[in-house]
């Protein structure tokens, strides 16, 4: 093709080079440059020094010596089978969800199976992890892979899916704790509980219980009901102007003054109790923000085409509102797994009181804190890493149609 | 009530409508009758009531006295009464007001699968016939953001009309449109007038009401000070006021 009129093909400038870009950024003039040197050396000097700390001075006896204190705490060894079966029930799912939903659960089932390696490979000496169970954190990857591939030839619906969840949650937390009619399950206290076990069953029952409590309670606040809203509006306040320390302990010395004394509430129930109910009044105001944020023509609009109250708050409504608001939730979430180390103030055995009582049972561990909390650190770090990165992938899948 | 008779039984009827925000008198004393498959064009300067009227219709705004009588029912606080005739007078808002989480096609099958009880498919299926009445079906599976301003307001009028409703409402439809697509809606607005269907509109599209409008209602105040044919309006207004507000907007 000839044109007589010359068009110039306008490109964008060229990217820069490697040694460009340093020049450009890092030492453009005498200060700049100093301050790269500084900081080079800076990095140096604590990259080198952690290495060296982490793997030569380092005495990680204490936590490589205890895994299964560290994962579960007092749990009776010979009942460990009930804690395995659950655990498949989980890969299983976990495995049907990653084909379902891809994305983050994908995510999810990778750090699954890594965990899963990790645990049958785990370097410990003392009280160790038996072959069996090496081998059958093994067969927990392969039981998820089978989920993979079951949910790859049969199509199953996301409600069932979920409905498997919520039953697997269930039958884990009889299985868990027996019942005391069977023979075949003895009860097992939850005083023996202990561990990641109860630090997980503390934040996804939190979680799970208070959203929806969340948001009923933000729902009653905004409610032309006076009753409603005066009463959501109290819970709310008097819960958020207390803490979460003192709620528990509250639980734990009022709530047994309204009961009959034969009647005892278990303590792993009051730290989920009080938990759920201070996590459900920040929710409710995580929520109500995003309440307010739906503009009042959404509400016109739903109206106006004939839909009722409650299908306006359902449909309309609080898909648009928890959307804007995922940030502060999951924010929410994250704060509930890590306060979940305060219930070692009513004496539950979670994951860092663990950590604790190791150190305290063993003189040859005097002078090893750092190692153990260090280790306890991480792996709080890495639930909380995963359900923020789990948040940004939901935020970015649900950013379709935003306006 | 024979056909014949209902022709010319009014849809509408409005006597003595008013509307008080605090001690703000916006209606005072509303009357006004719309005949089946009349095309009523409503103007007047911001802040005349014209939008409050017509959202008193529907009941998203709640008159305080007078009556209003749509299609035989009388708005009261009756729930019930409301919802009929909410499924029965179909709105489309200067903002479009589409729902941002749902796809095009979902957003105009809403109200009839969760209202009329339709089945997914018979909705589907009326849905992508309204779309292509509208001149947009290729875009049923986007997102309302993705669309432009004139487009959006086209699925505005789809979802309204998937209710098969009787009446449609407009609150100055083309107000927050760029200019250039204030025609591919005031087209669509056409089709629908000679099709037979009864539309009340707030605007200031004058040339839609020259040619389109059966009849016109100048508000202002709180209070409709002339009414007639756009014959009438155009070049025989009778009141000052109407000839004041006619010179301002036709002038430039």
């Amino acid at each position: 093709m000839t044109t007589t009129t010359q068009t110039e093909v306008i490109r964008p400038p060229e990217s820069p080079g490697l040694w460009k870009w340093i020049r450009e950024n890092l030492f453009s003039n005498w200060i700049n440059g100093l301050l790269t040197v500084i900081s080079l050396i800076v990095i140096y000097w604590v990259v080198t020094t952690s290495v060296r700390w982490v793997f030569f001075a380092a005495d990680w006896s204490p936590v490589l010596t205890n895994p299964l204190l560290y994962l579960v705490g007092q749990y009776p060894r010979e009942e460990l089978w009930r804690l395995g079966a659950s655990l498949a029930m989980v890969s299983l799912l976990l495995g049907v969800s990653w084909r379902k939903w891809g994305g983050v659960m994908r995510t999810f089932a990778y750090m699954y199976a890594l965990f899963m390696l990790i645990g049958a490979f785990w370097p410990a000496q003392g009280e160790t992890l038996t072959m069996p169970m090496r081998i059958f954190f093994l067969v927990n990857i392969l039981v998820t892979l089978a989920g993979y591939f079951l949910a790859r030839v049969a199509a199953i619906r996301s409600a069932y899916i979920l409905g498997a969840w919520t039953a697997s949650a269930v039958i884990s937390l009889i299985l868990l704790s027996g019942v005391e009619a069977l023979n075949l399950l003895p009860k097992v206290t939850t005083g023996l509980w202990g561990g990641l076990l109860v630090t997980l069953i503390l934040a996804i029952g939190g979680i799970t219980i208070s959203f929806p409590i969340g948001v009923l309670l933000a729902l009653g606040r905004r409610s032309s009901l006076p009753v409603l809203s005066v009463i959501s509006t109290i819970l709310i306040e008097v819960v958020r102007g207390v803490p979460l320390i003192g709620i528990l302990t509250l639980f734990s010395i009022i709530l047994p003054l309204f009961l009959p004394p034969e009647m005892r509430i278990d303590r792993l129930l009051r730290a989920l109790v009080g938990m759920t109910i201070f996590s459900a009044a920040y929710m409710a105001e995580n929520v109500r923000g995003g309440l307010a944020a739906v503009p009042d023509g959404q509400i016109e609009a739903a109206k106006a085409v004939g839909l009722n109250g409650f299908q306006i708050t359902t449909l309309i409504v609080l898909p648009q509102a928890l959307r804007a608001v995922i940030p502060p939730i999951v924010g929410q979430f994250i704060s509930l797994f890590k306060d979940t180390t305060l219930a070692a103030g009513i004496a539950v055995l979670e994951l860092l009181s663990v950590g604790r009582s190791i150190l305290q049972a063993n003189p040859e561990y005097i002078g090893l804190q750092t190692e153990v909390y260090i280790f306890i650190a991480a792996v709080f770090w890495i639930f909380s890493y995963l359900m923020s990165y789990a948040s940004r992938r939901l935020e970015l899948a649900l950013g379709v149609g935003e306006r | 009530m024979n056909d014949q008779n209902g022709n010319h039984k009014p849809i509408i009827v409005c006597k003595d409508v008013h509307k008080w925000y605090g001690d703000f008198h916006a209606l005072k004393g509303i009357d006004m009758e719309v005949k089946k498959g009349e095309v009523i064009v409503i103007f007047g300067p911001s802040g005349s009531g014209k939008s409050t009227f017509i959202r008193t219709l529907n009941r998203l705004e709640e008159h305080q006295r007078g009556q209003i009588i749509i299609d035989g029912i009388e708005l009261s606080h009756d729930v019930r009464n409301i919802e009929k005739i909410r499924m029965e007078a179909g709105m489309v808002f200067q903002q479009f007001n589409l729902f941002p989480h749902m796809t095009v096609i979902q957003n105009v099958t809403l109200a009839p699968m969760r209202v009329r009880k339709w089945p997914k498919a018979k909705a589907e299926e009326i849905g992508m016939e309204l779309l292509e009445r509208v001149g947009i079906p290729e875009q049923a599976q986007k997102y309302p953001a993705n669309l432009s301003g004139g487009q959006q307001q086209r699925v505005a009028i789809a979802r309204a009309l998937a209710m098969q409703p009787k009446i449609m409402l407009f609150d100055e439809p083309t107000s927050a449109l760029d200019p250039e697509m204030i025609k591919e809606v005031l087209d669509v607005m056409i089709e629908l007038a000679e099709s037979g269907m009864t539309m009340l509109v707030v605007t200031h599209e004058m040339g839609f009401a020259r040619s389109v409008s059966d009849r016109m209602f100048f508000f202002d105040e709180g209070q409709i000070v002339e009414s007639g044919t756009p014959q009438d309006i155009f070049h025989n207004p009778q009141e000052d006021r109407t000839k004041l507000f006619l010179s301002q907007i036709l002038t430039h």
